[in-house]
């Protein structure tokens, strides 16, 4: 049993989550809003981390794995679209990445 | 205080000290210096919490192969320094801390409910921290079909990336 | 019990002969049309004779013969079959529209033979003669409404059978459209019957209503209510006031249709119905005095318009309006059977009178204008004398059929139970207008100058399958009343004692019926002259011969004697004339009154207020919603980046909050 209780961790994990996805709606540059991405992932990982070990089962932690595996994936495939759009048009400024609507 | 509670603190403290930094920077390399600075923290808040292979794992792709991308990333395309969100100080200032502040309260209840400390007490069926030998044992049984599932996924990364990142001829 | 059983053969025959002909008959030649159109009726009247003498062999006790051929309604409580009855009444209904519809059928190969969509009219008037059996013969209010509202299809499809005459069209238009007014009051009323009785079905009613008490005179009851909702069809349907306004009209159809549907037929179903549910009226004082009102009024009110008509079919119009007046009159003082034998002698009379005017048109080469015909007696004979015939029985000159039906039409009138003696007096000078109206028809027409030119037209005597239906019913314009006959002389009426059954099986205990009198044979308490020849002089003395006399004298007096005299009348009373013409303005009073608004009110309110706003513009406006909806929402996908991560965001911390809530909840 875990001395600093559990709920601890999550409160931390809701922080962190909460900064996150603040900086996902007010930052503008895209690599930025991508690592603000990141930054909710890593929460959501504490979050199941601590869960696991309070239920003392494995399963929390391989989701944690599986988490980290596929944000990596995304990341790849995410920068080479940023490096695409940037080479088209010339800038990181995510509202001049207007082109996906109707 | 005990070292578990103070090292919790500590490391709790950098992480959200990196994520603040992380919004506040105005130029992207500090972001992504932040955003290190929280994954290490995390790595710490992991071993904390006996999951050392995942903050092995952690340590050494999230913050060893991601974000080094990320750097590389910002270096490649030499981002600058951003421009000047037209959304005024005070607004998104108050915004930050009412919805980090709403956020906290909810976990907070969470927590205090009888979901919360039910978990905070007990309920698990070992109370040591889990093996990483038990955690391999489950990922080659138990999770084996999604283990592989996302091996392919990763191919399919590599291959989207590549494709994505070439120069049209 | 052949027929007796299949009572349907009388009904599938006209119907037959109306498809067939409909369907077929466009490239028939016009021998077989005749085949298919008069024979069918022809077989039609054969059944209904052997159908009379079955009957004769009935026993009381199964009179009326009913058969149900299936159930056709069975909505809860509320089972309608179709059924069809025999009775005395039926009989008498059945012989009448028969006999009458062959002989106009026959005419109508002559009348219509050079006339286009001959088969078509053939098909129409087979259709009438079914539907007009089907309400003669139904057993129930439903099964008769199907036949009351047929021979009103009829009627329109034959009125405008000249479709492309926008006259005509507007006239059949017009008939349909008055007697709806009427047949809503009748619809509203078989309802009222089922709910006062748990019943259509003429013998249930009639059962249940025999132990009804007669209706006090002040309120309206039960019966009172459905008797009068009837009488409001029957309103319509056998023009009287204020619903008499299509008849006139209807004279642009086909003289062969006037004859028929208008004058021997259709009009007289309001008189069959009232004569049906003696039962119910008889119990019902008010309503039996509204009838009475009605057709007295109607009786006096049409014969004043009769008076100075140029139209000769209008003047026959304004008489027939006129003497189904009468025939209300003798139901509404209690004398049914009287209202029906004068149902009957008019069908002679009234037919007659229509068909030899159709003669005369025919001959005039289709002038309609009495002002521009006479001197035409020595040139068409046989029209003459048969159109003289039926003018001596409708003017009620004794001896005749007319005489024998007006006759007691106006004594019930005077003296019967429920005499009134202003009705008596309206009766009387009506039958005084009839007289002079229907002479100055006769003398304009067939008397005096020819005041046409005789070169243009040629006038010749109609074909024979013109001229001897016309002989036939004068022979019964003539002696059809001698059934009553021997009532004058101290016998009895036959006419009435064969109705007496149907009259009196549901009478109300204690109530004299006027037939009583009659039927027994002598005069009664009333007369001082006890003896049998007291009985017929004062039959021929009586006041309707009187008035008859009168009217003749007047009308030799204006168009034989002193022509000139008629001008000057209409000089000095000019005003009165132009009112008289004009039929006292009624169709423009109604236009201004009813018509006008209502269309204004189509026009503006249904049309523009309810389609246009309220209907198109939902139509309209839920696509434009969508559409507005869909515009505002596109707006959602703007491409910027940043405002589809806010979404995300707040749809995410809505989905928390949600799930929280839940949660919560559930815990708690």
């Amino acid at each position: 049993m875990s001395v600093v209780p559990i709920s601890y961790y999550l409160v931390l994990s809701a922080i962190l989550f909460g900064l996150g996805a603040v900086a996902v709606v007010f930052k503008r540059n895209i690599i930025t809003i991508f690592m603000a991405i990141e930054l909710m992932l890593n929460a959501v990982n504490l979050a199941f981390v601590a869960f696991a070990r309070a239920h003392g089962q494995i399963d929390g932690l391989v989701f944690v794995f599986f988490v980290i595996v596929v944000a990596a994936a995304e990341a790849a495939v995410g920068l080479a679209i940023v490096i695409t759009i940037t080479h088209n048009r010339q800038t990181l400024n995510v509202e001049r990445v207007n082109l996906l609507k109707l | 205080m005990s070292l578990p509670f103070a090292l919790f603190f500590l490391c709790a403290l950098l992480a959200v000290v990196g994520a603040v930094l992380l919004i506040v920077a105005r130029e992207p390399i500090h972001s992504a210096l932040a955003l290190v600075l929280v994954m290490m923290s995390l790595a710490v808040l992991y071993l904390l919490l006996g999951a050392e292979f995942i903050a092995a794992v952690q340590i050494i792709v999230y913050a060893g192969a991601i974000m080094v991308l990320f750097v590389f990333v910002i270096m490649l395309l030499n981002a600058g320094v951003e421009e000047r969100t037209d959304w005024s100080r005070i607004a998104s200032f108050g915004g930050t801390t009412l919805g980090v502040v709403l956020l906290a309260v909810v976990a907070f209840r969470l927590a205090r409910s009888d979901v919360g400390s039910g978990i905070a007490n007990g309920g698990g069926s070992s109370s040591q921290a889990a093996s990483t030998r038990d955690l391999s044992m489950a990922l080659f049984q138990q999770y084996l079909f999604p283990f592989e599932a996302t091996s392919i996924l990763i191919l399919i990364a590599i291959l989207g990336a590549l494709v994505l990142a070439r120069k049209d001829e | 019990m052949l027929l007796l059983d299949h009572l349907w053969i009388l009904l599938a025959l006209p119907l037959a002969g109306a498809a067939t002909n409909g369907l077929l008959g466009k490239r028939w030649p016009r021998s077989t049309v005749n085949s298919v159109g008069v024979g069918s009726v022809s077989l039609a009247f054969l059944a209904a004779a052997e159908l009379v003498r079955e009957f004769s062999l009935l026993k009381a006790d199964q009179i009326p013969y009913v058969k149900s051929y299936f159930t056709w309604i069975a909505a809860g409580p509320f089972t309608v079959d179709f059924s069809l009855q025999v009775d005395q009444l039926t009989v008498v209904m059945l012989l009448t529209v028969a006999f009458v519809g062959m002989l106009i059928h026959i005419y109508s190969t002559g009348y219509m033979a050079h006339e286009g969509g001959y088969y078509r009219f053939f098909s129409y008037l087979n259709l009438f003669m079914f539907f007009m059996l089907t309400l003669v013969m139904a057993a129930n209010l439903i099964v008769m409404f199907v036949g009351w509202e047929g021979v009103g299809l009829s009627s329109y499809l034959l009125i405008g059978f000249w479709f492309l005459k926008k006259s005509a069209a507007d006239a059949g238009k017009k008939a349909f459209i008055v007697t709806r007014l009427g047949d809503f009051g009748f619809t509203v009323g078989i309802l009222a019957t089922f709910w006062v009785f748990g019943s259509v079905q003429y013998g249930e009613i009639f059962g249940k209503a025999a132990s009804m008490p007669i209706e006090a005179n002040s309120q309206i009851g039960p019966l009172t209510a459905i008797c009068l909702l009837l009488f409001l069809g029957a309103i319509g349907k056998s023009a009287q006031l204020p619903l008499y306004v299509w008849l006139p009209d209807a004279m642009e159809g086909p003289t062969p249709v006037s004859a028929l549907i208008h004058a021997a037929t259709m009009v007289t179903a309001g008189v069959y119905v009232v004569a049906r549910m003696n039962p119910l009226f008889s119990r019902a004082p008010m309503a039996m005095l509204v009838v009475a009102i009605v057709g007295g009024l109607t009786a006096f009110y049409s014969a004043t318009i009769g008076l100075v008509q140029t139209d000769i079919k209008k003047v026959l119009a304004y008489s027939t309006v006129s003497q189904l007046g009468y025939m209300f009159l003798g139901c509404g003082v209690g004398a049914y059977a009287a209202g029906i034998f004068h149902l009957m002698t008019h069908a002679f009379f009234k037919g007659l009178l229509f068909l030899a005017a159709g003669s005369v048109i025919h001959a005039m080469g289709g002038e309609q204008d009495m002002h521009r015909m006479g001197g035409l007696r020595k040139k068409i004979p046989v029209t003459y004398w048969t159109m003289l015939i039926a003018t001596l029985a409708i003017a009620g000159v004794p001896g005749l059929s007319g005489f024998f039906s007006k006759d007691e039409i106006l004594e019930a009138a005077a003296s019967g139970p429920h005499a009134h003696p202003t009705l008596w007096i309206l009766g009387l000078a009506g039958a005084g207008l009839t007289s002079f109206y229907m002479f100055r028809l006769l003398f304009l027409t067939f008397f005096g100058p020819s005041r046409y030119d005789e070169h243009a037209v040629h006038v010749h005597e109609s074909p024979k399958n013109m001229t001897v239906p016309l002989m036939i019913l004068a022979l019964f314009a003539l002696g059809g009343g001698w059934f009553a006959a021997p009532h004058l002389v101290g016998g009895t009426d036959h006419f009435e004692a064969f109705l007496h059954p149907v009259f009196q099986a549901y009478a109300p205990v204690g109530a004299q019926v006027a037939e009583q009198a009659s039927l027994a044979g002598s005069a009664g308490p009333s007369s001082g002259l006890g003896s049998e020849a007291g009985e017929l002089f004062k039959a021929l003395a009586g006041w309707p011969v009187i008035v008859a006399l009168i009217g003749f004298v007047a009308a030799w007096w204006f168009y034989i004697r002193r022509p000139e005299s008629a001008e000057r009348v209409r000089a000095r009373f000019g005003a009165l004339y132009q009112v008289l013409l004009n039929k006292y303005y009624v169709d423009e009073i109604y236009a201004a009154l009813f018509v006008r608004p209502l269309l204004w009110i189509s026009t503006n309110l249904l049309w523009h207020g309810v389609d246009e706003v309220a209907i198109d513009g939902v139509v309209d406006g839920v696509p434009r919603v969508a559409r507005e909806l869909g515009s505002q929402l596109r707006e959602l996908q703007s491409g910027n980046t940043r405002s589809y991560a806010t979404w995300v965001v707040l749809g995410a911390v809505g989905f928390t909050v949600l799930l929280l809530g839940l949660l919560g909840m559930a815990v708690h």
